[in-house]
């Protein structure tokens, strides 16, 4: 395999400009990156620093104002609506903060949300999210609605939704930000699990103990990338 | 979109309008009253002028039915003791009708007259009709048994009598009756026939049901009893002489049905010097009632679509709370992959599954008012097929019009905004 092809991210003097009132905001200001398959990333940064907004590109909710993205070799920024709705369908993966799991839904059909817009038939839905509980432990819970379960447990079923349509990218936003120490240690085994069993996983924390789990942290601040460190 | 995937946002859409039953239920109601009425009142107006339109058309939307009256002009001189009144429709207005008008098909000539009838030991005042085979054709009704007055009937002016199944019964006369004799006045008639009765017969010289009918031929008639009709009331002697009661025209084709209506207005009015006669058109008066239930139509319509209106409006008012309360639901799916079309088609289903649901449930009452009313009041009703069509079509368009804005809001929602709300 050569380097172009495991190229999967890369960003190229990515600028993002808002229009606050009168002021332009640089939420981004020149920011070039390359992220290899496998990649587990933690961008790291004090409140604005443009981690989110960062983010929100990756994860093609947005567009760059000026610069190139390209995701799995298609360029982001010159899609319409439709395609990001598209290229997300495919390519990509949420984990976010708050679960948001949709509370009407069983587990089961949480998982199946994806899935359900990918047009599969109801059959292969089940079987297929029936496998995605049971490798995120949690196969007994099926049936039950995301209120009656934990926090942790909740948060497995988020991963087990962002898996569903096996995404090129997972993207997780403060994956631990609303779980306990013990369960929020959980939810990084099973992270770094998946990791090692090749998925790319580009994650948003503050918090340098589970920005630890990474092999590697880009530290931002002023929409500009500070510094990056490698390894464990 | 495939069948699955619609099918799985109407569970999904009746998952989520289960979630809030009550104010589901409530948003409905707008509905469902809207429906209710529109049917209610449409089955209301439909039994009403039904009625009225099936009596029009008894007396035949092709007749042009000729009454004779009495002239204003003889009240005051019929006061006077022994004063003999002429009036009337005359039998060459008969003649002069069927020769001059060739789009006239028939003529049945009616001459009244009151006599005592006798069968064996019971005796009852009759109204003797004098008429021909053509009237049995022109009203139609069937026989209950034996035959009607034929033409043989006239041409040997023959001594036959057809009672009315009424007449009959009041007579005791039963269908071994005919061929018995029944006696009018001075003179024995052979029974050859009964016809059924009609409530509503449209000849308006007394209430039908009341008297009884004796059928027999106008010539016999004539020459038996004459045209002379002598009255005693209280002491005063009231005579008339009245040739002809009633006659009815046939015309060949209902778009004929006016011409010969102004012709033979301008006939009599040349012949008559009074105006003794009055001229009815059950095509004329069908068509007022028509118009008048087109009327009727619009103005429930206008009621019920005001009503669809104000169903819809509320409808609308509870999807935008939803959208509201869904907004991060609906960011989710954005960040997942749904496309805008695709959120759209999710709240429009819920949507009409909503107006739909809301418009069986009025359908239903809608259904049961008509009957309550037809029960209690005594009214008739007759549902209208059409109704119940337009009533679901129009719930399910309330539910995609109304339902449309707060679904595109929904689709146009920044899935970045979705996601941040609280």
């Amino acid at each position: 395999m050569t380097r172009e092809n495991s190229v999967v991210v890369h960003l190229e003097d990515v600028h993002k400009v808002y229009q606050m009132g009168t002021e332009k905001v640089h939420a981004l200001a020149g920011v070039s990156l390359e992220f290899e398959r496998g990649t587990f990333c933690a961008i790291m940064g004090p409140s604005g620093s443009g981690k989110s907004t960062m983010l929100n590109l990756l994860g093609c909710l947005d567009r760059p104002s000026s610069g190139t993205y390209t995701l799995a070799g298609n360029d982001v920024g010159s899609m319409g609506d439709n395609e990001l709705s598209e290229l997300r369908l495919r390519e990509l993966g949420f984990i976010f903060q708050s679960f948001n799991l949709i509370p009407q839904l069983t587990v089961r059909e949480n998982i199946e949300l994806p899935l359900f817009y990918l047009g599969w038939d109801a059959a292969r839905c089940e079987k297929h999210s029936l496998e995605l509980a049971d490798r995120v432990g949690l196969a007994d819970r099926v049936n039950h609605r995301p209120t009656e379960l934990s926090g942790g447990q909740q948060q497995r079923v988020a991963i087990a939704r962002a898996l569903a349509n096996d995404p090129r990218v997972l993207l997780a936003d403060e994956p631990t930000g609303n779980l306990d120490t013990a369960t929020g240690e959980q939810v990084m085994a099973l992270l770094c699990e998946l990791n090692d069993a090749g998925k790319t996983i580009l994650m948003v924390t503050h918090e340098a103990e589970v920005a630890a789990h990474a092999s590697r942290r880009i530290h931002m601040r002023d929409g500009r990338i500070e510094r990056i460190e490698e390894g464990n | 979109m495939d069948r699955v995937r619609i099918w799985r946002n109407v569970s999904l859409g009746i998952k989520n309008l289960m979630l809030h039953k009550l104010r589901s239920l409530l948003t409905m109601l707008g509905i469902v009253f809207g429906v209710a009425s529109v049917i209610a009142m449409l089955s209301i107006g439909e039994g009403a002028s039904k009625e009225a339109l099936d009596q029009i058309r008894k007396l035949g939307s092709t007749n042009i039915i000729i009454t004779s009256i009495k002239p204003l002009e003889d009240e005051s001189q019929s006061k006077q003791n022994s004063f003999m009144s002429v009036y009337g429709i005359l039998y060459d207005d008969e003649t002069r009708i069927r020769e001059t008008f060739s789009d006239v098909e028939n003529t049945a000539p009616i001459k009244i007259i009151r006599k005592e009838g006798r069968l064996y030991e019971r005796a009852l005042d009759l109204r003797v009709v004098g008429t021909t085979e053509e009237w049995f054709n022109l009203v139609r009704r069937p026989m209950v048994a034996g035959r009607p007055l034929v033409q043989n009937d006239l041409v040997d002016h023959a001594n036959v009598v057809v009672l009315t199944e009424f007449g009959a019964r009041r007579l005791l006369a039963t269908e071994g009756t005919i061929g018995q004799s029944l006696r009018i006045g001075t003179d024995y008639y052979e029974v050859v026939g009964i016809v059924q009765s009609e409530s509503g017969q449209g000849i308006e010289i007394a209430m039908p049901d009341q008297e009884v009918d004796a059928y027999i031929p106008l010539n016999v008639a004539r020459e038996r009893y004459g045209d002379t009709i002598i009255r005693r009331t209280s002491g005063s002697r009231e005579s008339s002489r009245v040739e002809l009661h009633q006659l009815i025209v046939q015309v060949s084709h209902e778009n004929r049905v006016e011409a010969v209506d102004a012709g033979i207005r301008a006939m009599l009015k040349r012949f008559h010097k009074k105006v003794d006669y009055k001229i009815d058109m059950p095509l004329a008066l069908l068509q007022q009632a028509e118009a008048t239930k087109r009327t009727f139509s619009i103005v429930l319509g206008s009621i019920a679509g005001i009503s669809l209106l104000v169903g819809g409006i509320g409808i609308m008012n509870i999807m935008l709370a939803s959208v509201t309360e869904r907004t991060r639901e609906i960011g989710v799916r954005r960040a997942i992959g749904a496309k805008r079309r695709q959120i759209i088609v999710q709240f429009l289903i819920e949507t009409i599954v909503l107006s739909t649901i809301g418009g069986l449930i009025g359908i239903g009452i809608g259904m049961s008012i008509p009957l309550l009313v037809t029960y209690f009041a005594g009214m008739p009703t007759v549902v209208p097929m059409y109704s119940l069509v337009l009533s679901v079509g129009i719930s399910m368009a309330v539910g995609l019009l109304f339902g449309l804005y707060p679904a595109v809001r929904a689709a146009n929602l920044d899935p970045i905004e979705a996601l941040r709300h609280e």
